[in-house]
């Protein structure tokens, strides 16, 4: 604009956050529940059974046990695998032994018929599913960061998109602003109105600013060929014929033209191929064995290791041997410099390699993104705030009086909603049709209600009692689950089970932070109100 | 036209410049970049539609800071023009 770089920068800053800050906060919050999907699902089917212990046993007994099974129950498949029981080096990655196929497609199919089970790698038989309640789990919340809810995937994920460049534009306009960003991080000046909120946008933003560009950039990068189809489009073409030759390269896929005749039992040794890879592998254990037969190079095994640590994300190590003479087949199995940079930004974008401590990490550097984007949406107001009552001296118009709205109903609010997620799961019918739907349901009128109430109360009544609304819903859900499953803290602190354990105690946390907040905004405005 | 009239005017039409015309450009720069990177094409098509945020990013800050709506317009398509014209030489199947 007319005035300097950092000005027309800070005014960049300002538009682009509040546009899209409300959705950024909904994906902040929603995605940051994926750090911890897996332990949410598990508190929100309380029925199902502790998870069983790893048993190592001998690979030969495992691979038997497979082969017998996978022949009853996929005779004519172009794939068969067979996963051994391992601990992942990765924590929260154990598997159990299982088995996995792919019947022969049916004549003009390009896939054929996919199944999987585990089974007891002592005995052989197939587990039975234990069937839990019907719920949304923590997958459903983490799913609506970048395919939201009641809206149509593909316009989702692109409203999602939009959101992110402006989220990416707000950070890089928002680091040109500070002309002192490494003073202004050891900067507090608490209880001084909008210069505080300033002060705390600032820290928190910059405290965890690597978490943001890597989050923001890798967001865009997992959906980089559809918000940006024309560089594909131009040198490949935009026919699904011609774009699959880009993926089938990137991605070393079979061609789909490639034949392949049905997987029988192996004559080789693969206890020896097995011996071979973990030789080779050192620490990492193999985890999965893969046949099948394409007719023109003949029946391959390939062993597959446990990938839960590599950066590389989606190509594990592997090894190939033929099936008949047990010797080692080369193949392509190279990530070039492209694909491994998207395979990385991809991986750390969901952190599956972290262990808890960095899993922890992810989770509050989630939680102060929140943090970011809530501090800067309330500056806003503040800062209009004081410009309308110090120069015109008259009250805030309509699209004022909607922001500060749209705040308390989203910053609030929203953990409001999801709050109400798990009191839903806990309280909607066990038997109920649709439960999990009826799960969300529950969260999106939650939070409706929570724009309507923050709509007809005063601004500071409206944040205060909100905030009390979230203290009780958050600071009662153990309780509710105390009074609603046998898997409540009295039983998962003795046993030890940190996962349904730090479920609750994460909840207390919450009810504490907000009951904190609440607190600390009521002594202020008190003292305001008592120096005017 | 009064002064907040034509303030709002032409912040709408950098808005556009930016949007529109921005996506275009850093679409043309992006192609230009994976048709000169000596790797193979899958690879250059990935790698430059992976850079092309940034590009895109660099390009909105620049025209936000552009220092009037006219001169973002020009500072966008001219380069549009040319890398286009450069994009179409160097195609396979294109004029060179």
């Amino acid at each position: 604009m007319k005035e300097g770089f950092r000005q027309s920068m800070a005014w960049l800053h300002t538009w682009v956050g509040l546009l899209v800050g409300w959705v950024l906060f909904f994906v902040f919050v929603t995605g940051t529940m994926g750090y911890v999907n897996a332990e949410i699902t598990r508190w929100m089917q309380p029925e199902l059974p502790l998870p069983k212990k790893v048993v190592e046993v001998p690979s030969a007994q495992v691979l038997k046990l497979g082969l017998d099974r996978l022949e009853q129950v996929a005779p004519d498949a172009r794939m068969w695998s067979i996963t051994l029981p391992h601990r992942g080096l990765a924590e929260r990655t154990d598997r159990e032994a299982g088995i996995a196929w792919e019947d022969m497609p049916r004549p003009g199919l390009e896939r054929g018929r996919r199944g999987n089970e585990n089974f007891d790698p002592v005995t052989g038989v197939p587990d039975q599913p234990v069937e839990g309640r019907e719920t949304g789990g923590g997958w459903e919340l983490y799913e609506m960061h970048y395919a939201l809810h009641y809206i149509d995937y593909d316009v989702a994920f692109r409203i999602v998109g939009v959101c992110t460049m402006f989220m990416l534009l707000a950070i890089v306009s928002g680091v040109i602003t500070h002309k002192k960003i490494f003073k202004d991080f050891f900067t507090f000046r608490p209880g001084k109105g909008q210069r505080s909120w300033l002060d705390a946008h600032n820290l928190v933003s910059v405290m965890a600013l690597p978490f943001f560009l890597m989050i923001t950039y890798s967001g865009l990068v997992f959906f980089a060929f559809q918000y940006m189809p024309t560089v594909k489009d131009t040198l490949y073409g935009s026919s699904e014929k011609q774009l699959r030759q880009l993926y089938d390269e990137l991605f070393k896929r079979d061609p789909v033209d490639k034949v392949f005749e049905p997987v029988r039992r192996p004559a080789a040794s693969v206890e020896d191929m097995i011996a071979t890879a973990q030789a080779a592998w050192g620490k990492v254990p193999v985890a999965t064995v893969m046949l099948r037969h394409p007719v023109a190079e003949g029946p391959y095994v390939e062993i597959i290791g446990d990938y839960s640590t590599t950066l590389n994300r989606g190509f594990p190590p592997k090894l190939r041997f033929d099936a008949v003479t047990g010797e080692p087949v080369e193949f392509d199995n190279e990530t070039n410099a492209s694909m491994l940079t998207r395979n990385v930004m991809l991986a750390l974008h969901e952190g599956h390699f972290a262990g808890w401590w960095l899993r922890w990490l992810y989770f509050l550097s989630g939680v102060l993104g929140c943090a970011m984007i809530g501090t800067g949406l309330v500056l806003w107001t503040v800062k209009r705030r004081n410009n309308y009552l110090g120069k015109h001296g008259g009250t805030p118009g309509f699209g004022h009086r909607l922001v500060e709205v749209l705040n308390v109903g989203t910053i609030v609010g929203l953990p409001v909603a999801v709050a109400a997620y798990f009191w839903a799961n806990r309280l909607l019918p066990i038997e109920m049709a649709d439960r999990g739907e009826w799960e969300m349901h529950c969260l999106f009128a939650a939070w409706g209600w929570m724009f309507i109430y923050a709509g007809l109360r005063p601004l500071k009544r409206s944040w205060l009692e909100s905030l009390y609304i979230a203290v009780a819903v958050f600071g009662l859900i153990p309780v509710l689950n105390f009074l609603t499953t046998d898997k409540h803290l009295g039983v998962t602190l003795p046993h030890g089970d940190w996962v349904l354990a730090g479920f609750d105690l994460t909840m207390l946390a919450f009810a504490a932070a907000f009951a904190y907040i609440a607190h600390k905004l009521k002594k202020r405005w008190l003292k305001q109100e008592g120096k005017a | 036209m009064s002064e907040t009239a034509r303030y709002r005017l032409a912040v709408a039409s950098r808005i556009v410049a930016a949007v529109v015309a921005g996506y275009a450009l850093a679409s043309a720069v992006s192609i230009l970049f994976a048709l000169l990177l000596p790797v193979s094409k899958a690879e250059a098509v990935l790698a430059s539609t992976m850079l092309s945020f940034a590009v895109y990013a660099g390009i909105v800050i620049w025209v936000f800071h552009a220092r009037s709506a006219t001169r973002a317009w020009i500072g966008l398509l001219v380069p549009l023009a040319v890398i286009s014209l450069a994009c179409w030489l160097l195609m396979p199947g294109g004029a060179a």
